[in-house]
């Protein structure tokens, strides 16, 4: 017994101290290169401390999991949604539904402050507010029967927080799915294998969700492989169209007209029922991503690819060419999902407390999952940083920035500090089967091509354009799913709230209701995106702090939530828990907005582009192309100026609401109001 | 020491319910233990039920 207990204590120091010298190694290397497995052994390392010792600590001591209690999956159980299920199968579902592309763009972009402040601002802020985000909503909501985060917010809060929370993650499902859907534009803009392979996934999902239906229903196994056999070959297929003039053609299509076909697709596919397109996608785009993150992370071990990307860049002053901002507050921003993301508490209140068996499975799924989500992000990271730096800001700027031909992009990149030739970018995107690589802003295009070079060069040289492809269509299959499912959630809200004014309305199955519903949604995100595809800046710059600052906010409300439970719930001592993260998030949030509100560096300030651009307008500095598309790009930046600061408002009041009743409930004035389920014994072995 | 094939067998149990290739079996194991006397959905409806239940709340993140 004490022999075990000297052992494991023996293994824990091994852990930290493999953990505090991969870090410190990180931190102080000062080389031209650094290998990427330091990297994993720091996130691993971490990972596992903070697992072990923290959320050990919050769940045994802060939450008190009680495992005789019988879960909302026990006592509500239907055999449905309400159902005791196994913990590793409830992890991998949780895992499923909160992993997406924003853990794998966001590193990307924010590589361009170097690799040092991404990387441990993803450690850090996962073990210290992701996962504890998560699991402290898992848990709030597995003790209240399940409910919703707006359920919650209206507990908690009052009615004026429960539309913070539903206006809040209304807002940024819109800001999200533009986002993401500009990512895959802009990768498949004048790119015919990208775009015929990205085609071709929907009527594989098609086939597959017949499969699924009506051929054998249910048989997730079978048809997701020949739905993945289908999909590699939909990837091979690509290069014969891509190397045939006229095939290619008709897939040789500009970021317009891609823009007009994914908001239409967008439309169709949240109105088609979910069996035929929607969940055949979605697993298989569920398996592809776990498999490409399973072998991203192997290939990584094998490897052992040297970082070319320096500890920190220049553009920490806030000068950046991928998006502007110093690195406080934007490198936390930027990077959102991958190091604590407000899109999870939906999960961590909806799917997944209804499915815990034992209330002790909390810690295993709310904290494991995000920490593992954490480890995507680390990964994308690595991807790109291993790429040249000058090759990273060639391909992720815009033409806007740097200028439109080859010469004169790299010229101004290689006068950066990041040396590259205007022949090393035509060999690379020859290599990856493309014409150009330039200005291939979104992050997806150079994510696959640090992809690409990491699986060609791990698993078989001269398949880098097989590779590249294949990473753009993973990336792309799950993107469309959350166009897809995001659309279908948000019409649910819009028609709820439109049932409210007129009954009709708010009927899900009553067709012209479905149909303005999923308009206006489909109009609301598709706006965003075409005003990105037709800004030479490339749009990029203007939505990802949109949808950070939204994304973080959500979280900042989640938590707020979280805080005012353990005030009323006897957990006071304990509030910092959810406290210390929910002060951080305000705070950056509101340092953020202040600065694009207020700023006057038209780079920067929403307000201060629009001026500088309407100047410019007025002077006539511009070209005849741009001035064409000036008056829209204007009224845009103006209309995230103001939708800025309805962002901060409801943050602000969504916190003082909190905060006045977590006072008046410390200060005795309102009497404790219980809002757990009761105790019932657990009758689970 | 398990056989080759038993140790298959763990494996591909395990592959299937991370799957959700054996939902619908799962579904009627828990009916009979659980709610004896209901008959069960059959495997088609059940899938069907499921895809409805599933994606009408935000299942997806960022």
């Amino acid at each position: 017994m004490a022999n075990g207990k000297l052992m494991r204590a023996a293994g824990w120091t091994a852990i930290a101290l493999a953990g505090a010298s991969a870090l410190g190694g990180i931190a102080l290397h000062r080389g031209e290169t650094i290998n990427a497995l330091w990297f994993v052994v720091a996130a691993v390392c971490t990972y596992l401390l903070g697992y072990r010792f923290y959320s050990g600590w919050i769940a045994a001591r802060v939450c008190r999991l009680d495992a005789t209690r019988a879960t909302p999956a026990e006592r509500l159980d239907n055999g449905r949604d309400f159902m005791p299920t196994h913990r590793s199968i409830v992890f991998g579902h949780h895992f499923a539904a909160i992993a997406g592309a924003g853990p794998l763009i966001g590193p990307t972009l924010a590589a361009q402050f170097g690799y040092l402040p991404g990387t441990l601002w993803l450690l850090v802020g996962a073990v210290l507010a992701g996962c504890v985000q998560d699991m402290l909503v898992l848990f709030c909501s597995t003790r209240r029967d399940g409910r919703s985060l707006a359920h919650l917010a209206r507990d908690e809060l009052g009615r004026f927080g429960a539309s913070a929370a539903t206006i809040g993650t209304l807002f940024i499902m819109i800001i999200l799915m533009a986002v993401l859907a500009l990512v895959v534009v802009k990768a498949m803009a004048h790119s015919p294998w990208s775009t015929s392979t990205v085609f071709a996934t929907i009527p594989i999902a098609i086939v597959v969700g017949i499969y699924l239906r009506h051929v054998r229903p249910g048989r997730v196994m079978e048809a997701t492989a020949i739905g993945v056999a289908l999909l590699l070959g939909a990837v091979a297929a690509g290069g014969w169209v891509d190397s045939h003039p006229a095939v290619r053609a008709w897939f040789d299509l500009d970021a317009r007209a891609l823009a007009w076909f994914v908001i239409v697709y967008g439309l169709v596919a949240a109105i088609l029922p979910v069996w035929l397109l929607l969940a055949p996608r979605d697993y298989l785009s569920t398996f592809i991503k776990l498999g490409v993150v399973f072998l991203l992370a192997i290939a990584i071990c094998v490897l052992q690819p040297d970082v070319r990307m320096p500890a920190f860049t220049r553009f920490i002053d806030g000068t950046g060419p991928i998006f502007s901002g110093t690195l406080f507050p934007f490198l936390f921003i930027t990077l959102a999902c991958g190091a604590i993301s407000g899109f999870h508490a939906l999960v961590a209140s909806g799917t997944t407390p209804k499915l815990i068996a034992r209330e002790t499975d909390v810690r295993m799924v709310g904290y494991g999952s995000m920490a593992l989500e954490s480890f995507v992000a680390i990964m994308a990271l690595i991807a790109a940083c291993v790429l040249d730096p000058g090759v990273y800001f060639a391909i992720n700027t815009a033409a806007g920035v740097v200028g439109g031909d080859p010469v004169t992009a790299t010229a101004t990149i290689t006068s950066w500090g990041f040396p590259v030739e205007p022949a090393q970018m035509e060999a690379l995107a020859a290599s990856m089967g493309e014409a150009t690589l330039y200005g291939r802003t979104g992050g997806a295009p150079s994510l696959a091509v640090g992809m690409a070079h990491i699986f060609g060069s791990a698993f078989g040289e001269g398949l880098f354009a097989i590779w590249y492809h294949f990473a753009i269509m993973f990336e792309a299959i799950f993107i469309l799913t959350v166009l897809d499912a995001g659309t279908r959630v948000g019409r649910f809200m819009v028609q709820d709230a439109l049932g409210s004014l007129w009954a009709p309305l708010g009927r899900t199955s009553w067709y012209p209701s479905v149909w303005i519903a999923s308009i206006l949604v489909c109009a609301g995100w598709g706006y965003f995106l075409y005003i990105g595809v037709i800004d030479p800046n490339g749009g990029i710059n203007i939505l990802w702090p949109l949808f950070g600052m939204a994304n973080q906010m959500l979280a900042a409300i989640a938590l707020a939530v979280v805080t005012a439970i353990f005030v009323k719930s006897g957990r006071l001592r304990h509030a910092w828990v959810p406290g210390a993260p929910l002060a951080w998030l305000v705070t950056v949030t509101s340092v953020a907005a202040w600065q694009k509100i207020f700023s006057d560096d038209p780079r920067m300030g929403f307000f201060a582009a629009a001026r500088d651009l309407a100047d410019k307008l007025a002077a006539g500095m511009l070209s005849p192309e741009r001035a064409a598309v000036a008056p829209k790009l204007i009224f845009n930046q103006q209309l995230d100026g103001w939708l800025t600061v309805v962002l901060l408002i409801i943050v602000w009041t969504i916190v003082i609401d909190m905060a006045r009743g977590c006072w008046k409930h410390v200060s005795g004035r309102r009497p404790a109001r219980d809002t757990e389920a009761p105790y019932v014994a657990t009758q689970l072995s | 020491m398990r056989s080759l094939h038993a140790r298959w067998q763990i494996l591909w149990s395990a592959l299937r319910t991370l799957t959700g290739d054996d939902a619908y079996d799962r579904y009627v194991r828990h009916v009979h233990a659980r709610h004896p006397g209901t008959p069960p959905l059959d495997r088609q409806a059940f899938y069907a039920a499921e895809l409805d239940r599933r994606w009408e709340q935000v299942n997806r993140c960022c």
